[in-house]
């Protein structure tokens, strides 16, 4: 049984106290939450609150202008462990927040709440920042997808990423025609400005590679359509999927790591196809002219200007704007982390996380999730390696395979601990080193099922022993009971 | 020592360089590719076609975390970078160059698949970088170079030095192995061309149609990649990757008698555009007058121009269609090479290259046989060293004491050996000897081995079809009859400058002779299921008249007053109204 532990403060600056307290500042509270997934598995998430009033030094930093440099006044002052949040409750009639606005999230691991009238109305407002900051239903579901049944999952769950130790970004420049384009892209400038920041924060939760290539006359799988009145060539959503496919078989396999592959592709269309757009479902045109396709990657299509006479030389020389394209693949980036930021409610103000690409608590929740995931994973393989060793009676565990099971054992024990505990670094690492022992012992090729010889062929091998022996045996049953029949007929005609 | 300090003088380059050269970087084409063909007649009649494309890289792969690709496949790269090769070179081939008739190939590998690669000296464990790089590279050109273990790797002491830039040759950094049971079809020919820039869209490999190429006698593809100095001055490194694919289509036997040939007819396509990407992109068409008798070759259309170059010994005039310039394709849309014999050529006078080698299994009998090897020289009057590398797998038990060298009814001492005997089931035997070739003489290499006994799980597939052995390898450094000129790498047509030449009056030849198939006693594979049918009916058998005799009971009966001899006694006492019996 799996617990999360999620340690929170509650600081109430001056003026906001709810008046329905029932005991004097500080205290401490529990609140639990099941989520159940499926009908044996269900988690529980358990939220450790303190209360306390601010301290002098808070007070000083909740004075500031804004609500920005409230939390970056803020910061130094807080609990800054993994997993770990503080929400300040401001008063009522309080400035920091703009109008309409209920809740502040910061940059780091804390929020400035809106007091509200009772204590239990303040504590379903501060449920809903606490699941945006760590976990929902949901994330936790998504994580769990494996043991969800089919239809209850919902879309967006599918389309992230599974969790895994390292992940391979791949960034292609597609140019189809390189006769009519030269297409030039500063991709080191961009991948060091814009791709390396996100990475460097979520290099705790994998190791991330990145590297570029350029691919010629790499074609889309299907032909657009033209439309005259735009003049321009339409791609429609159905016919999407069947996109990627003549790609991918140009993008070059991960051959030298078992790590996913994250690919995004820049598609430049060829001079006779373009301008290219792309339509949703309704038929509008997307605005990133871009989509991305779950657990793979994402396409954008980047159209060229078309040359102000038709006699301009070929070829072509295009620069591409690299802030626009990346601009578009980390959002697809995020998405595919399940790091959107859609889904928070209207009266919620998030701070952008600014050149950093991803806020602390935003690192968090990606923590959560994948320590759940990878917890459920670890148990997954096991149980299969258990159903494995039940199936074939003599095959043969060697001792190192022994002891990484062993090892995967005690630390999928250990993480569990750890989040119960709260500690969700910690168990974090422990999870991860599980994932790592686990996929070891079930992946040693001495446990390969097909080394084993099947018992039911050992019968058939011996079929000629058994065979002209089970004749005999099989006549003198047949003989004996014709026998008792005769006996059972013959007193009768005695009489 | 010089190349130690360049390498040292490079590093602080490098370490000082990377802000004003990422500047510049998305601007100047750090990155060439050079793509040529090369036709030549052979002596039998056919026609060897020879694809030569040259990705040349000005970065260093193993430095930086994050790479990024233009023309260099990313497959390749990462492999380079990730496992520490300093040289890689891949060859796949079906069929085997007939050296004795075909003449002196540009590139010879021998039949099935070699791999030979050269790791960096950082690389700790050069066997597991080894046995991880065959299987990558099993997974990128879809061949069964996973089935690489210890039992087909070697460690040559002399024959394989790098080709490219090296500072330091110690061989335990060399991993060698061949498979000659490979097949080479399809499947590893979409993979090679997906590594081109342009892939099969466009320039030469339009011409690589899979359906031609394997119709042919002779098909060879391979991959080399190694460092190579950026500038004359060497101080700094760059990497470069050429894909090479020979091939001989056999016009002249499997048909019409004529050697007269085209693109069209070899091909069936023609060249309509180059490759945007090459910044060369040559065909060259071997016009060599043979026996001093001018102009009995006609290639049409007339050539943009004509190359004389002195190529592995021989004076070789080529016709050079060069693709990137625009008056090729003004008058006409494509391109196709014709070439016409004036006169029918007598095939009597055929050239006999300098050094060719031929080899075979001797003996009878499933448990002793002997490999021969005769190795030719047929300079007039020079006499050259050739490094011959051997290398037979354990289950032939090579008698080293029954080695015998023989040049001209005489023994021949050599004067280098180098063997490792193979230890069973863990490695194979390698034999390497230079062997000095005295002029105009036939060398005759003999060696015993006995066969071994494999236990019944290994043997291949289908055992009765032979054990394959791997070609034996020849470097040498033939004197050449005409002197040779130096010339720059850069601008020299790509067939004449993968391997170095040493000095203006040898070149280097690499040959590989036939491998061989040998016959292992096979035992009959049924055999342990007959033995068990066989033995169980004894067994039931005996089961069943056992079990009878304790299981039935035994009354004592009557004789029967029956029996057709009473029978008829009674019918004929009837007739004769006689009571019966």
């Amino acid at each position: 049984q799996v617990q999360l532990v999620v340690p929170m403060a509650v600081v109430f600056s001056p003026g906001s106290v709810p008046g329905d307290l029932p005991r004097p500042l500080p205290f401490r509270d529990v609140q639990e939450m099941e989520i159940s997934v499926n009908l044996r598995t269900s988690v529980t998430s358990r939220y450790e609150m303190r209360y306390r009033s601010t301290t002098g030094q808070e007070e000083a930093a909740l004075a500031a202008a804004t609500a920005q440099e409230a939390d970056a006044a803020l910061h130094p002052l807080q609990d800054t462990t993994l997993g770990s949040l503080t929400m300040y409750v401001v008063p009522e009639t309080s400035s920091l927040l703009p109008q309409g606005i209920n809740v502040y999230v910061g940059k780091y691991r804390s929020a400035l709440v809106r007091a509200v009238g009772s204590l239990a109305a303040l504590q379903a407002r501060l449920r809903e920042v606490t699941q945006v900051m760590s976990f929902t239903a949901s994330s936790i579901a998504a994580a769990l997808s494996d043991r969800v049944p089919d239809g209850q999952l919902s879309p967006d769950a599918r389309r992230y990423l599974k969790s895994s130790l390292g992940y391979e970004i791949t960034f292609s420049l597609l140019n189809p025609d390189p006769k009519s384009h030269t297409v030039d892209w500063d991709i080191e400038g961009a991948v060091n400005s814009y791709v390396k920041p996100v990475l460097d924060k979520l290099s705790m939760v994998a190791n991330f590679s990145v590297d570029s290539q350029i691919l010629y006359y790499a074609v889309l799988g299907v032909t657009p359509r033209y439309d005259k009145e735009s003049s321009s060539f339409l791609l429609s959503a159905h016919s999407l999927p069947h996109v990627i496919n003549p790609v991918e078989a140009r993008l070059g396999s991960s051959a030298a790591s078992l790590y996913p592959v994250l690919n995004f592709l820049l598609y430049v269309p060829e001079r006779s196809h373009s301008p290219l757009y792309i339509q949703d479902k309704d038929g509008a045109p997307v605005s990133t002219n871009a989509f991305h396709s779950p657990r793979w990657g994402g396409i954008m299509v980047y159209n060229v200007e078309a040359p102000a006479s038709p006699q301009a030389s070929l070829p072509l020389h295009v620069d591409v704007d690299m802030a626009r394209v990346m601009e578009v693949f980390l959002a697809q980036l995020r998405l595919l982390f399940g790091l959107s930021r859609e889904e928070v409610p209207p009266e919620f103000l998030l701070e952008s996380p600014g050149n950093e690409g991803l806020a602390d608590w935003e690192l968090d929740h990606l923590l959560w999730a994948h320590t759940v995931e990878n917890i459920a994973t670890v148990s997954t393989t096991l149980t299969s390696l258990a159903q494995l060793l039940d199936k074939i009676g003599n095959i043969v565990i060697k001792d190192d395979v022994a002891s990484e099971v062993y090892r995967a054992v005690a630390s999928v024990q250990s993480a569990v601990t750890k989040l119960s505990l709260g500690h969700l670094h910690a168990a974090f690492q422990a999870s991860k080193e599980a994932v790592t022992s686990s996929e070891r012992a079930f992946f040693d090729p001495s446990l390969l099922h097909l080394l084993y010889f099947p018992d039911d062929q050992k019968f058939a091998i011996y079929i000629p022993l058994f065979l002209p022996m089970a004749v005999p045996i099989l006549l003198s049953l047949v003989k004996i009971v014709r026998e008792t029949r005769l006996h059972k007929k013959e007193p009768t005609k005695m009489d | 020592g010089g190349m130690a300090a360049a390498l040292l003088l490079l590093l602080l380059l490098v370490a000082a360089g990377p802000g004003r050269g990422r500047a510049g970087a998305g601007r100047e084409r750090r990155d060439t590719l050079r793509e040529e063909l090369l036709l030549s007649p052979l002596p039998t009649g056919d026609v060897a076609a020879t694809f030569q494309f040259r990705t040349r890289w000005d970065a260093d792969l193993q430095r930086g975390a994050v790479s990024h690709y233009r023309l260099f496949p990313k497959a390749l790269g990462r492999l380079v970078a990730a496992l520490g090769v300093r040289e890689l070179h891949l060859a796949l081939t079906q069929g085997f160059w007939r050296t004795r008739y075909w003449g002196q190939p540009p590139l010879q590998a021998p039949a099935g698949a070699e791999l030979w690669v050269w790791f960096q000296p950082t690389v700790t464990d050069v066997d597991k970088a080894w046995k991880e790089l065959s299987n990558i590279l099993s997974g990128i050109f879809c061949a069964s170079l996973n089935f690489i273990d210890s039992t087909n790797t070697v460690i040559p002491t002399a024959s394989f030095k790098p080709l490219g830039l090296a500072n330091g040759t110690d061989h335990h950094l060399l991993r060698y192995a061949v498979l000659p049971r490979e097949v080479v079809c399809t499947e590893n020919l979409t993979p090679w061309k997906k590594l081109l820039p342009c892939g099969s869209k466009a320039g030469l490999a339009v011409l690589l149609k899979a359906e031609r190429l394997f119709h042919s006698s002779y098909h060879s593809q391979a991959v080399h990649i190694r460092p190579i100095c950026r500038d004359a001055s060497c101080l700094a490194l760059s990497w470069e990757l050429r894909q090479t694919l020979t091939v001989v289509f056999d016009f002249f036997s499997s048909g019409q008698g004529k050697k007269d040939w085209s693109l069209f007819k070899m091909f069936s396509r023609t060249l309509t555009d180059t490759c945007p990407l090459a910044s060369q992109s040559k065909v060259y068409v071997d016009i060599s007058p043979k026996n001093k008798e001018k102009e009995l070759l006609e290639v049409s259309p007339p050539p943009t121009s004509v190359h004389e170059a002195v190529v592995q010994g021989d004076k070789k005039t080529y016709a050079v269609y060069d693709l990137l310039s625009p008056s090729l394709f003004n008058t006409s849309r494509s391109l196709n090479v014709q070439l016409k014999w004036k006169r029918p050529q007598d095939s009597s006078e055929m050239p006999i290259p300098t050094l060719h080698a031929q080899r075979y299994v001797g003996g009878y009998g499933l448990q002793t046989g002997e490999i021969c090897t005769l190795i030719y020289n047929t300079h007039p009057y020079r006499a050259f060293p050739v490094i011959l590398l051997e290398t037979v797998p354990w289950y032939l038990r090579l008698y080293v004491h029954t080695l015998t060298i023989i040049t001209k009814g005489k023994e021949n001492k050599p004067s280098y050996i180098h063997y490792q005997p193979a230890q069973d089931r863990r490695r194979p035997h390698l034999l390497e000897m230079l062997i000095q070739l005295p002029a105009n003489s036939v060398t005759k290499i003999t060696i015993q081995f006995e066969r071994a006994l494999l236990k019944w799980t290994e043997y291949p597939p289908d055992p009765n079809h032979g054990f394959y052995v791997g070609s034996s390898v020849l470097s040498a450094l033939v004197p050449s009859v005409t002197a040779m000129k130096d010339v720059d790498v850069e601008q020299s047509p790509l067939f004449t400058s993968l391997f170095p030449s040493s000095d203006g009056s040898s070149y280097f030849v690499r040959l590989y002779t036939e491998p061989l198939l040998v016959n292992l006693p096979t035992p009959d594979f049924s055999m342990p299921y007959n033995v068990i049918c066989l033995t169980c009916t004894v067994v039931a058998v005996c089961y069943g008249s056992f079990y009878n005799l304790l299981t039935r009971t035994f009354h004592v009966e009557e004789p029967s007053r029956g029996g057709l001899a009473k029978r008829l006694a009674n019918v004929i006492r009837k007739f004769r109204g006689v009571p019966p019996l």
